[in-house]
């Protein structure tokens, strides 16, 4: 029957396409689990921790910093004309601190910071894959998984926190400079006001969303790369995997923290 | 003597493609065999098997009698470290210096020990008559001759007791090959290594083996010492040694 066809396609489709989202998410679950016992366990590589450590956390500082810098001067003049509906104007230092170390901050840098990092790691991981490098570093007597997936999460966990810290800072300066400069706040008692409503909780919670985001987003790229095959065509499909996986991971633990913490 | 490696009844697929069906290979401790086949006979796979790089489908290797196959954790990373192998595709590491890839195996990747094994390197380069200056290049800047040499070079920097080359003077002028051939030779009989060699190239073949097997089909249809290569009375082997078109080979792949 054609009705009922038009009816269970779409229906079928959506099953399969939750199928295989679950089949991803316990394939990742499980590649983190083993990602975790590896980096555990000696050997260690310190040399490859700390060039990954430089790769994640220095070389994203200026892109990181670019788009708190932006986004707090944009988040206060939106405050700024929305609180005016309500002769709340005066919110903007409180509302800006909270929205950037609550929310934008840890998000924004765990955003630009995969798109940067995650596809990377995908690419290299995945071109080593299909030229064997993989299997060659097996045969001589290092497990990849210690060698180059251990290094690569570690760091990316520990240099988010870091680099969230420097987009919070960057992100209400931001909206300082916008609203001393052009919307008339005094400088001294914005500064005041801003750390008046900035609590303990906001920045614990900043931190560990990007602990967090760091993880996950150096997994999505790990794994896409480490399981690629297919050639050239295959480096590629794992590099966007990687960046999309990254972006829903990330969007998905902010949900889940923020809900954890704030209700 | 026991058999330093034992396969028996080894298959593999990839989906419904048939690769192995059923190899049974024996290598005694301190021998050369050499493994000549068509291309995509499934040669390099069977390499890759044997290392636990590949799962095999069914069978058994037995490395002085103990079992591969499903091994796990460190008694897999004690039986691989008795390994070294050549790819096919050279696999260097792009990220690293030529020293370092050769002298991988035995840093296990970590640094330190810098001008020790810089000075190994440039030892073991020599051997594969490469120059001094190439252990401080990276491997993106070689040619492709000079990277598998390099790829060989990493290989028995080791040494390793079994070493498997896969096509290990395929792009080598024939003077060079002869100089791998002439190595690969003195790895098995001065130090006393047991190898297995993948070649299409049979002037290699009757340098380095004592042995010859022949992979067709998913099966080993021929084995022999060298010097019975020419009188195989094998159709798919005659054919195979004088390199001609026409013959069983060509009619099994085409048809
Ligand atoms: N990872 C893989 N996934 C799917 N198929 C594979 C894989 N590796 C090898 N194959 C298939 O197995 C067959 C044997 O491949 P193999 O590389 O062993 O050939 P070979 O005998 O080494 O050939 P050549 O002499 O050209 O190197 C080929 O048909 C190849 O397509
Ligand atoms: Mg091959």
């Amino acid at each position: 029957m054609p009705a009922v066809d038009t009816l269970l396609k779409p229906l079928i489709a959506l099953g399969a396409f939750a199928l295989g989202m679950l089949a991803v998410v316990g394939r990742l679950a499980i590649f983190a689990v083993q990602a975790i016992r590896r980096a555990a366990t000696p050997p260690w590589y310190p040399a490859r921790l700390l060039e990954q450590m430089a790769l994640i956390g220095w070389f994203s500082l200026p892109v990181v910093g670019l788009t708190a810098l932006f986004t707090g001067a944009a988040l206060a003049q939106q405050i700024y004309v929305g609180g005016q509906r309500f002769s709340a104007e005066s919110t903007v230092p409180a509302v800006t601190v909270i929205a950037i170390v609550r929310e934008l901050g840890p998000v924004l840098a765990g955003l630009m910071v995969a798109g940067r990092v995650s596809s990377a790691m995908a690419a290299e991981l995945a071109t080593m894959r299909v030229t064997e490098q993989l299997d060659a570093m097996v045969t001589l007597r290092t497990d990849p998984w210690r060698y180059l997936i251990a290094p690569r999460i570690i760091a990316s966990s520990m240099m988010l926190p870091f680099l969230v810290l420097v987009a919070n800072v960057i992100g209400v300066l931001g909206g300082y400079a916008l609203a001393t400069g052009r919307l008339g706040f005094n400088a001294a008692a914005y500064l005041s006001t801003t750390r008046r409503y900035l609590e303990t909780e906001d920045i614990v919670s900043s931190l560990v969303k990007a602990a967090v985001f760091g993880f996950v987003l150096a997994l999505a790229g790990c794994y896409h790369g480490f399981r690629s095959s297919g050639g050239a065509a295959g480096v590629g499909r794992a590099t966007t995997d990687a960046v999309v996986s990254a972006f829903v991971l990330i969007l998905l633990f902010n949900l889940i923290i923020t809900i954890l913490v704030f209700n | 003597m026991a058999d330093r490696i034992a396969v028996s009844g080894l298959t593999k697929a990839f989906g419904p493609k048939h690769v192995l069906e059923g190899v049974d290979l024996r290598v005694a401790p301190g021998e050369s065999l050499v493994i000549i086949g068509g291309s995509g006979s499934g040669k390099s796979v069977l390499l890759k098997i044997i290392l636990g790089l590949i799962k095999p489908d069914a069978g058994s290797i037995l490395l002085d009698g103990q079992e591969l196959v499903g091994l796990k954790g460190r008694a897999q990373e004690a039986a691989r470290a008795r390994f070294g192998m050549l790819f096919q595709g050279g696999a260097l590491f792009d990220s690293l210096p030529v020293w370092r890839n050769i002298t991988f195996a035995l840093t296990k990747g970590k640094l330190g020990e810098g001008k020790a094994m810089h000075a190994l390197a440039v030892r073991v380069l020599a051997q594969v008559g490469l120059e001094a200056r190439v252990a401080d290049l990276k491997p993106a800047e070689l040619s492709g001759g000079m990277q598998k040499r390099v790829a060989l070079a990493r290989a028995i920097a080791a040494k390793p007791e079994i070493l498997f080359f896969d096509e290990p003077t395929t792009g080598l002028d024939p003077i060079r090959a002869d100089t791998i051939n002439a190595l690969i030779r003195e790895q098995v009989t001065a130090l006393g290594a047991t190898a297995i060699t993948i070649t299409h190239d049979m002037a290699s073949a009757r340098k380095i083996a004592d042995r010859v097997a022949m992979l067709q089909d998913g099966k080993i249809i021929w084995e022999g010492p060298v010097s019975a290569l020419d009188s195989s009375g094998n159709p798919y082997v005659d054919q195979f040694v004088h390199g001609r078109a026409e013959g069983p080979v060509a009619t099994a792949i085409t048809g």
